[in-house]
C-alpha cells in the first residue's frame, strides 16, 4: 500500500455504554486540532447499554468529510458485530482487535492485516477497579491509534490536560492508559500505518460543534425568552444547550434573575401550545422536537397558521414512521412539516446543511415567523444535530436588530380610527397585529374558527375565502425573504443535482468526482420552502435533475412537483433512507447505470434507491 | 365586524369602580348561547368580579378551549385580548402566555369536556406549575356544543336526553385539584351569583392557579329529569361549605372584618379573604380536611373555597424570572453579542 497522508477512514465498533464515546471524541478532536479536515459520525443504537455502536472518522486533506463507506482501519471491539465489521475493511486494510482472546478463525480474511493488542489484559493488570478497567480500555485503544495514525502526542496531552487537569486521579489514569496502548503497539508493529496524519493548516479558525448546540446559540442570539419542549431524541441536546447558554448569558449576576423561561411540557401538544401562547403575547418562543412531536403538534400548528401567530419549531429529524429508529438520521418530515395540520395549510421551512447554517437560520426563523406571523420550521436532522462538525466560525453582527414584523404600539393605535386584526397594509399580505395588554383599542379575539378580515367570527363563504386567499399570498410573499438556494454551475453540464440539508457534503463530493470522470453536473441545494424563483429556473435550465434526499418517498421531489411548474419527468429521485448519513458513493452508484462514464464503487452498505 | 355587538348605551345611574369604569366597560359581545344557559350567568359573574376588582380591562387576557363554555370569553371584556384556542389546549396556551408576560390578569374559561377529557392532562400540569391565573370550569356534565354526549363529570346513573344512563364514575375537578396540590380549589353554582362573584374575586386575587368548578346547567341537553346537573337537582342539593365574602384591598380597612370563628387568609396582593360561618371542624388551609369534608358529604354539591394556600411559589417564582414581563426585556439584554460569541468559540476548538 502506498503511503497516504491525511486521506483515510477508520471505523470503531464498540458496545454501547462502555465509555467509548469520550475516547472517540478525543481522537476526533485531536485530528481537528492538527488542522486536518475531519468528520466523526456516531452511529448509535436506541439503547442505554449493551447494543452495538459505531463511530466513523474520515480524514480528508481536500475537505471531503461525508461518510466514506469503506474503511482503511477497523477497530473491532465488539464481538457481537465482528463478522459484519470485518467485511467492511477495504482490501489491504487493517483490523485492530483485542488479543487478550484469540482471534476467531472464520473471521480472518487474507486480504486484511491484523493488529492484536491485549487491551483487556493490560488494563486488568494496571487498573484495579472494574469500571475503571472498562473505561481505560477505550483510552488505551486511543493510545494505540495515536501511534498507528501518527496523531500529535502534544495535542493529545493538551486535550487530556484540559479535560481532566482538575481531577488528579482521572488525569493520571488516562495518561497511563494512553501510554500502555502506545508502548505496546510501538514495540510490536511498524508505526505509523501507511495511511496516517500529518499536521496541516486546513482548519483555520473553524470550530468543532454539533448542530443542536449551534441551533441553541442561534435561539439565544435571536432573543428567544420562552422555550417549551418535551424530551425526544435527537432534539434533546438542543434544549440542554439552550439552557446551558441561558444560564451563562441570561442570568443577571447580581439579582440572580433569569431572563428566560424554559418549560418542560407534559407533551408536545402542550409544548407548541406554550410557544403559541408566548408568541401571542409578543415573546420570541420556540420548541425543539422530532417527527413524533410534530405529529402531535399538528392541531395547534394549524391554529397558529390560521390565527396568524408566530412560532419557531426546530425539528431534528430522525427515522420514521412511528417510533421508527430514534437514533438514526433521515429527512422524512419534509412533507409533514410543509403542510402540517388539517385543512389548507402551508408553512415556511428552512433547511440548514451544517451547524454554521443551523446558527444563522435559527435566527432567521424568528425573523420570518414574526414578519409573516406564522409557524416556521427549522428542519435539521440527527446527523447535523448530534454529530460534531468542522464548521466555519459562527459570525455575529452586532448591528442585527430582530425583525418583529408589524406590531402596532399604543401610539400607532391612537393614530388610526379603528383596529381590525386581519386587514393587510401597504400591498403586503401581512396584517399588522397587536399585543395583549397594550391598549384596549388593539384588542381582538384570536380564534381558530372562521373569521373575516375584521377578526369577527364568520361562516360566510366570501369572507372566509378572502382570509384564506390572503394566507396563500402571504406564503408566496415569504419566498422573497427566505434564504435562496446555493447553486454551483459547471461548464458543459446538462444535468442538475438537487439536494437538501445534510446531504450537502456527500453530494458535493459526488459532483466533483462526476466532473473528474467527465460528467459535469450543476448543483443546487435548496435552503427553504416556499421555493423562490431560482429554484424553478434551475430545473427549467436542465435536461433533467436528480433529487438526492434521505427518505423513501422522495418528499423534496414531491414538494418541487407540487409547488413549482417543473414537470415530474424531469426530476429523478436518488434516495438513501436506511438511517445512516449519506456518502458520495451512494450517489455515484445510483447515477452509474444511467451514465456510461460514471464508475460504480463497491460498498457493504445498501445502495441508494433510484426512481 | 364582530359577530353581534351590543348597543353601547350606558345607564346614567351605573356606579363606577376605582378606575372610574362602569360595569358596561367590562362587558363583551352579545352571547350566542341558548337562552337560559348557565354559562351566561357565569359570564355576568366574571364581568362583575373584574369590575369589582378594578382590573384595567385591557390588562386582562381571556383564554378558552372549545365548547359552548369556551365561546364565552367573547361575551366579556371586549377591551381585552381573547384567545379561543383548540379543544382542551387552553392550559398550555395560558401557561406560555403567562410565561411571556406575567403582568396581565389571566382568566381561563373551559368546560367539563374541555378540562376533564381532552385537556385533562394539561389541566393537571397547569395546576402543578401553579400558573398564576383564574381557571373556570363551566361544568354542565355534558358536551353541550356537540349536542349532549356524556362528559367525564356526568354522574353515574345520570341519564342523557336520549335516555341512556351513564355507567362510568365521574371525575370531580375539586378532588382532582386537591390531590394534585392545586393551591386554590373552589366550587360554586352559576345560579348563585352572591356566592360566585366573591369566589371569582378570590380566585383572581390568588397568587397561583385558582381553579373554580362552577356547576352550570345546560338548559338544552342537561336539564331534564334524570340529569344530576339540572337546575332542579342542583338547587335541591346545594350546600354551602363556606360563606365567602371577598373584600378587596383598598376597602378592606372598613370594620367589616369578621368578628371571630373564621379563617382569614392574606392574599398575595395584600387583600384579605374572609370566611364566615365555617363549619367548626373546617380549615381552609388544611388540604386533608377538605378531603374528609367532601367524603362526609357524598350526596351533596358542596360549594365554597375548599382550599387556598398563598405560600406556594407560582410558576415565575420557581423559575426566578424578573418581576416584570419577559416581553418587556430589551433585546440588548437578551443578546450576548459578537465579542461573547468570539470568546465562547474558543471552547469549540
Ligand atoms: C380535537 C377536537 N375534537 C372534537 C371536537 C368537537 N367538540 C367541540 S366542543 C366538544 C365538547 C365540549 O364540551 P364541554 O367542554 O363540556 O363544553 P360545553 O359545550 O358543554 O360547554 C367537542 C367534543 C373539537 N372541537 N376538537
Ligand atoms: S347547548 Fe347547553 S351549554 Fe350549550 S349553549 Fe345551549 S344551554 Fe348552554
Ligand atoms: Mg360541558
Amino acid at each position: 500500500m502506498l503511503s497516504r497522508i491525511n486521506d483515510f477512514a477508520i471505523k470503531l465498533a464498540n458496545v454501547n455504554g462502555s465509555g467509548s464515546a469520550s475516547a472517540n471524541g478525543l481522537i476526533m478532536q485531536a485530528i481537528f486540532r492538527m488542522g486536518v479536515p475531519v468528520s466523526g459520525k456516531n452511529l448509535f443504537p436506541s439503547n442505554i447499554q449493551g447494543l452495538p455502536t459505531w463511530y466513523e472518522i474520515r480524514v480528508n486533506k481536500d475537505g471531503y468529510t461525508a461518510r466514506a463507506l469503506d474503511y482503511d482501519l477497523m477497530v473491532a471491539m465488539n464481538a457481537q458485530t465482528y463478522a459484519r465489521d470485518v467485511k467492511e475493511v477495504r482490501s489491504g486494510g487493517y483490523l485492530l482487535y483485542d488479543s487478550s482472546w484469540p482471534l476467531e478463525k472464520d473471521l480472518v480474511r487474507d486480504d486484511v492485516n491484523y493488529i492484536g493488542v491485549p487491551l483487556a489484559h493490560m488494563c486488568n493488570e494496571n487498573f484495579h477497579e472494574s469500571r475503571e478497567r472498562v473505561l481505560m480500555k477505550n483510552i488505551a485503544t486511543a493510545g494505540v491509534l495515536i501511534e498507528l495514525l501518527n496523531i500529535d502526542r502534544d495535542v493529545v496531552a493538551q486535550l487530556i490536560e484540559q479535560k481532566y487537569g482538575r481531577k488528579k486521579g482521572l488525569h493520571e489514569s488516562n495518561r497511563k492508559a494512553l501510554r500502555l496502548g502506545a508502548d505496546h503497539v510501538r514495540a510490536n508493529f511498524p508505526c505509523p500505518l501507511p495511511f496516517h496524519l500529518q499536521t496541516m493548516n486546513a482548519n483555520g479558525d473553524k470550530i468543532l460543534i454539533d448542530g443542536n448546540t449551534a441551533v441553541a446559540l442561534g435561539c439565544v442570539y435571536a432573543g428567544a425568552t420562552v422555550a417549551a419542549w418535551y424530551p425526544i431524541t435527537p432534539s434533546t441536546s438542543a434544549m440542554d444547550a439552550f439552557k446551558m447558554f441561558c444560564e451563562r448569558f441570561r442570568k443577571d449576576k447580581t439579582a440572580g434573575e433569569q431572563n428566560y423561561l424554559i418549560l418542560q411540557a407534559e407533551d408536545e401538544l402542550a409544548a407548541i401550545g406554550m410557544v403559541i401562547g408566548a408568541s401571542w403575547n409578543g415573546a420570541r418562543a420556540f420548541t425543539s422536537t422530532a417527527g413524533p412531536g410534530i405529529s402531535l403538534m399538528n392541531e395547534l400548528l394549524g391554529f397558529a397558521y390560521f390565527a396568524e401567530i408566530p412560532a419557531v419549531i426546530i425539528d431534528v429529524q430522525r427515522v420514521g414512521p412511528s417510533t421508527g429508529m430514534p437514533t438514526r438520521t433521515q429527512q422524512g418530515d419534509i412533507l409533514e412539516c410543509a403542510y402540517a395540520s388539517h385543512g389548507d395549510t402551508k408553512h415556511i421551512l428552512l433547511f440548514p446543511a451544517n451547524p454554521a447554517e443551523c446558527f444563522d437560520l435559527a435566527v432567521k426563523s424568528f425573523d420570518l415567523a414574526e414578519q409573516f406571523q406564522t409557524p416556521v420550521f427549522l428542519l435539521t436532522d440527527l446527523d447535523i444535530g448530534m454529530n460534531d462538525w468542522v464548521t466555519p466560525k459562527l459570525e455575529w453582527d452586532d448591528s442585527y436588530h430582530p425583525n418583529r414584523g408589524r406590531v402596532l404600539s399604543a401610539e400607532d393605535l391612537e393614530a388610526i380610527p379603528r383596529f381590525y386584526r386581519f386587514m393587510p397594509e401597504n400591498g403586503s399580505a401581512v396584517a399588522p397585529r397587536t399585543l395583549p395588554g397594550v391598549s384596549a383599542k388593539g384588542s381582538y379575539f384570536t380564534r381558530g374558527s372562521g373569521h373575516n378580515k375584521y377578526g369577527g367570527y364568520t361562516e360566510i363563504p366570501d369572507e372566509y375565502r378572502e382570509v384564506m386567499d390572503r394566507l396563500l399570498r402571504k406564503h408566496k410573499e415569504a419566498a422573497g425573504f427566505v434564504p435562496g438556494p446555493i447553486v454551483e454551475k459547471r461548464k458543459g453540464a446538462r444535468v442538475g443535482i438537487i439536494t437538501v440539508g445534510g446531504c450537502d457534503a456527500a453530494v458535493r463530493e459526488a459532483v466533483d468526482i462526476l466532473a473528474e470522470q467527465g460528467t459535469p453536473m450543476d448543483y443546487m441545494r435548496i435552503r427553504a420552502f416556499p421555493f423562490d424563483h431560482p429554484v424553478e429556473a434551475f430545473i427549467a435550465a436542465h435536461e433533467y435533475c436528480y433529487v438526492v434526499e434521505q427518505n423513501r418517498d422522495g418528499q423534496l421531489r414531491s414538494l418541487l412537483i407540487l409547488e413549482t411548474s417543473a414537470p415530474k419527468e424531469k426530476l429523478r429521485s436518488i434516495l438513501v433512507y436506511g438511517g445512516f448519513p449519506l456518502s458520495a458513493k451512494h450517489v455515484l452508484n445510483a447515477i452509474a447505470p444511467e451514465m456510461k462514464t460514471v464508475k460504480t464503487v463497491e460498498t457493504e452498505e445498501l445502495d441508494a434507491i433510484h426512481r | 365586524m364582530p359577530s353581534i355587538v351590543k348597543p353601547p348605551v350606558a345607564h346614567p345611574s351605573l356606579t363606577r369602580n376605582e378606575l372610574g369604569l362602569t360595569i358596561r366597560d367590562y362587558e363583551g359581545a352579545m352571547s350566542t348561547l341558548c337562552a337560559g344557559c348557565g354559562h351566561d350567568s357565569i359570564t355576568a359573574a366574571i364581568v362583575r368580579a373584574l369590575w369589582e376588582m378594578s382590573t384595567p380591562p385591557h390588562r386582562v387576557a381571556k383564554l378558552s378551549g372549545i365548547g359552548c363554555s369556551s365561546k364565552t370569553p367573547a361575551y366579556f371584556v371586549s377591551a381585552a385580548h381573547g384567545f379561543n384556542s383548540a379543544h382542551g389546549r387552553m392550559p398550555p396556551i395560558a401557561t406560555g402566555a403567562n410565561a411571556a408576560n406575567r403582568e396581565l390578569t389571566y382568566v381561563g374559561v373551559s368546560g367539563d369536556g374541555d378540562s376533564l377529557s381532552i385537556g385533562l392532562g394539561h389541566l393537571c400540569h397547569a395546576m402543578r406549575r401553579n400558573v398564576n391565573m383564574l381557571y373556570i370550569i363551566e361544568n354542565n356534565g355534558v358536551y353541550g356544543l356537540t349536542k349532549g354526549q356524556f362528559s367525564a363529570s356526568s354522574d353515574v346513573g345520570s341519564k342523557s336526553k336520549k335516555g341512556e344512563a351513564n355507567v362510568m364514575s365521574p371525575i370531580d375537578p375539586v378532588l382532582l385539584g386537591l390531590s394534585l396540590g392545586a393551591t386554590f380549589v373552589a366550587r360554586s353554582f352559576s345560579g348563585d351569583k352572591g356566592q360566585l362573584v366573591p369566589i371569582l374575586m378570590a380566585g383572581l386575587a390568588h397568587r397561583g392557579f385558582a381553579m373554580v368548578d362552577v356547576i352550570s346547567p345546560c338548559v338544552t341537553f342537561n336539564d331534564h329529569e334524570g340529569s344530576t346537573k339540572s337546575y332542579l337537582y342542583t338547587r335541591q342539593h346545594l350546600l354551602h361549605a363556606t360563606e365567602t365574602d371577598f373584600v378587596p384591598d383598598a376597602r378592606e380597612i372598613v370594620a367589616e372584618i369578621a368578628p371571630t370563628g373564621g379563617t382569614n387568609i392574606t392574599m398575595h396582593d395584600g387583600s384579605v379573604l374572609r370566611f364566615t360561618r365555617l363549619p367548626e371542624d373546617y380549615d381552609v388551609t388544611d388540604r386533608q380536611k377538605a378531603f374528609s369534608y367532601l367524603k362526609q358529604h357524598p350526596h351533596e354539591v358542596v360549594t365554597g373555597i375548599f382550599f387556598a394556600d398563598e405560600s406556594v411559589p407560582e410558576m415565575h417564582e420557581t423559575n426566578h424570572t424578573p418581576a416584570t414581563a419577559l416581553v418587556d426585556l430589551p433585546y440588548a439584554k437578551l443578546c450576548p453579542g459578537a465579542a461573547q460569541l468570539q470568546q465562547l468559540q474558543n471552547e469549540f476548538r
